[in-house]
């Protein structure tokens, strides 16, 4: 899949990321998406988004956040935090994209192995990260949670999951993203 | 599953209430929320939801007090109850009052999978219990058998009153003519209707495997025995037992049947336990058994045990007044399960139709629709489409004696062996029809 230039994938990071995590994340979700991504890096001040009764950060607000300053030439803008996030209903969250919306975020917090008494291992990180990423960007495309068990789209509530799972989707799901983005293209491009 | 599962969640806070949503819809629910009781009540209304995810502290009206309300509406609704920490207690009062479960807000993720998983189960489970039992009380039901003529309606008849008693019964009829559909009426009428109907093909199977198939077998009876295994009669404990083709079993088959018909118990082939059942026997046979007891190849004291109640099924050319009734049936059952529209017959067709024999009797009917139905414009059936031309013919090539017979039985089936009535119309005398009906060893539905 390949689409217009003008339409991009943002991605907000809090802080630096390593090369070849943009390197490969960019490859992932021109495969997968056919868009190409952008990366932009942020300062944001989380203390207003902070519990302090579940010292956790509220991921609805930071999306409302999002939402609010976020450019429409963006197809999709995600939000990539290090802070542990929680929505009113959950103990945490990995991370949480509005269905069929445009904005999204996702966490390295519970990610790390260091979180779970572990050794601390990068590449592990990343491979859970972008595994995240993909899956919510899923969501804001309108695909929903697959039951195949390597697909991406399968929910995850534990970082085992999501290590049981592929960067990739299955065919089902893939078709369907085929489609939700042909129209996309003919409706919006 | 096929359709989806439709949510209802009930909270009064927005963030709540959105998060939920998004939740579940990406777990492809489908989902709907209200504010408050009173908006969740007007919307139970309207229309129905598999699951309500409900909060119980909620101003206006609590969850208990909802939770009441909706099982007034819909019992087989799930209701959950969402609790913060501090209301567990009344949670727990929700549960004994009828409600699903109950969970303490903020969920950990894997606990509300884990709890929506299993409302699901419950609701799968539930819809192929109501699936099952409608398949019990309507395919099977009598009304369903399809037929308004004279002939079929003493069918019927016979099958309403046999169907409570325990007594063994033979259905006859050539084939195609829906044997094994009465036997499953008279099982799904009988008080054994809610254990199993087992059926065997007696014809389709040799000695040996109908042995093991009728009494089952032990680990290592015969090579390739490799696992203990239960026979029909086994199965059938509590419910009936339907041997079609009865008229193909061997004599050493025939002597066994008859020892576990008259004590109800057997040993599997390579056992040596007795096991005992309690079925009900029906059998069918498109074969004249008495003919077959009069030349010594059907035992006479079997016949008689399993000969109680004998119905004879009439062939299709007996009955072509059921034809437009059938083939409505039949379009409408092929037009569904073809997801098309429901198409219509030219009188034309219907006409050709009745003018047939049908060898094959309601099979070929069925066969035929079905086949008109696929090769056909898609808005009614032609006379074209029906493969009719050869198979008219088949009848001319009956010896005139066969025809002789059948006419007689017709009449005498269509005046109920009134002997008198049924030898006006064939204007013959009452000796001489006496001396036919010997003479073609014709016998009257119900006895032996």
């Amino acid at each position: 899949m390949d689409h217009a230039e003008e339409k991009k994938i943002l991605l907000i990071t809090h802080g630096p990321m390593d090369e070849y995590f943009h390197g490969t994340l960019a490859e992932d979700i021109q495969k997968i998406y056919g868009f190409t991504i952008h990366f932009e890096e942020r300062h944001l001040d989380l203390n207003a988004y902070y519990d302090p009764v579940r010292r956790q950060y509220n991921g609805n607000s930071i999306i409302s956040y999002l939402h609010e300053t976020t450019s429409a030439t963006y197809m999709k803008t995600l939000g990539l935090f290090n802070v542990d996030l929680f929505i009113p209903i959950l103990t945490y969250i990995f991370g949480q994209a509005i269905f069929k919306g445009n904005v999204g975020i996702v966490s390295t917090y519970r990610l790390r192995n260091e979180q779970y008494g572990l050794k601390q291992d990068t590449k592990l990180l990343f491979e859970r990260l972008r595994k995240v990423i993909i899956h919510e960007l899923g969501h804001s495309f309108g695909l929903v949670h697959c039951y195949d068990p390597s697909c991406v789209m399968r929910s995850s509530t534990y970082v085992e999951d999501i290590d049981q799972k592929d960067f990739g989707m299955c065919i089902s799901c893939r078709d369907l993203i085929v489609k939700i983005i042909n129209n996309l293209q003919t409706s919006t491009f | 599953m096929d359709k989806k599962i439709s949510l209802l969640i009930v909270d009064d806070e927005e963030s709540v209430r959105d998060s939920l949503y998004n939740w579940f819809i990406e777990d492809g629910y489908d989902v709907d929320c209200a504010k408050n009781a009173k908006e969740a009540l007007s919307m139970l209304e309207a229309r129905d939801f598999d699951i309500i995810l409900a909060d119980i502290k909620m101003p206006g009206m609590d969850g208990m007090e909802m939770h009441k309300r909706i099982k007034s509406l819909n019992k087989d609704s799930i209701v959950i109850i969402m609790t913060a920490f501090a209301s567990v207690e009344t949670a727990v009062q929700a549960l004994k009052e009828g409600a699903y479960d109950y969970i303490t807000k903020p969920f950990d993720p894997d606990d509300l999978s884990h709890l929506l998983r299993n409302a699901v189960s419950q609701i799968s489970l539930r819809t192929e219990n109501e699936a099952l039992k409608d398949r019990i009380t309507t395919l099977e039901n009598i009304d369903d058998i399809i037929g308004s003529s004279e002939a079929m309606l003493r069918v019927l008849k016979e099958v309403e009153s046999v169907a409570p008693s325990n007594s063994s019964v033979i259905i006859t009829g050539e084939s195609g003519t829906g044997k094994e559909i009465i036997a499953r009426a008279i099982h799904a009428n009988s008080p054994r209707k809610y254990f199993p109907m087992v059926s065997v093909h007696c014809g389709a199977l040799s000695e040996n495997l109908l042995e093991s198939e009728l009494f089952g077998h032990e680990k290592g009876a015969f090579t390739g025995a490799m696992y203990n295994r239960k026979g029909r009669f086994e199965m059938a404990d509590g419910g009936t037992i339907f041997l079609d083709e009865i008229g193909t079993i061997s004599p050493k088959m025939q002597i066994e049947l008859l020892r576990v018909l008259e004590t109800k118990t057997f040993v599997r082939v390579g056992g040596n336990k007795e096991i005992e059942s309690d079925f009900r026997i029906i059998c069918a046979t498109n074969k004249d058994l008495k003919k077959l007891v009069a030349e010594g190849k059907f035992r006479e004291d079997l016949y008689y045990r399993l000969n109680v109640v004998n119905i004879r099924i009439p062939p299709l050319r007996e009955r072509l007044e059921d034809i437009p009734l059938l083939v409505d049936h039949f379009i409408n059952k092929f037009c569904t399960s073809m997801s098309r529209n429901i198409i219509s017959i030219k009188d034309v067709t219907l006409k050709r139709l009745k003018d047939y024999n049908y060898p094959g009797n309601v099979r070929e009917l069925e066969n035929m629709i079905e086949r008109a139905i696929v090769v056909g414009n898609g808005k009614e059936i032609l006379p074209r489409d029906l493969p009719l031309d050869k198979k008219t013919t088949d009848t001319s090539y009956e010896s005139l004696e066969d025809l002789e017979k059948k006419y007689i039985a017709n009449v005498l089936d269509k005046y109920e062996w009134n002997i008198s009535k049924s030898a006006r119309v064939l204007k013959v005398d009452r000796v001489t029809l006496y001396n036919k009906i010997r003479k073609y060893g014709l016998t009257s539905p119900g006895k032996s």
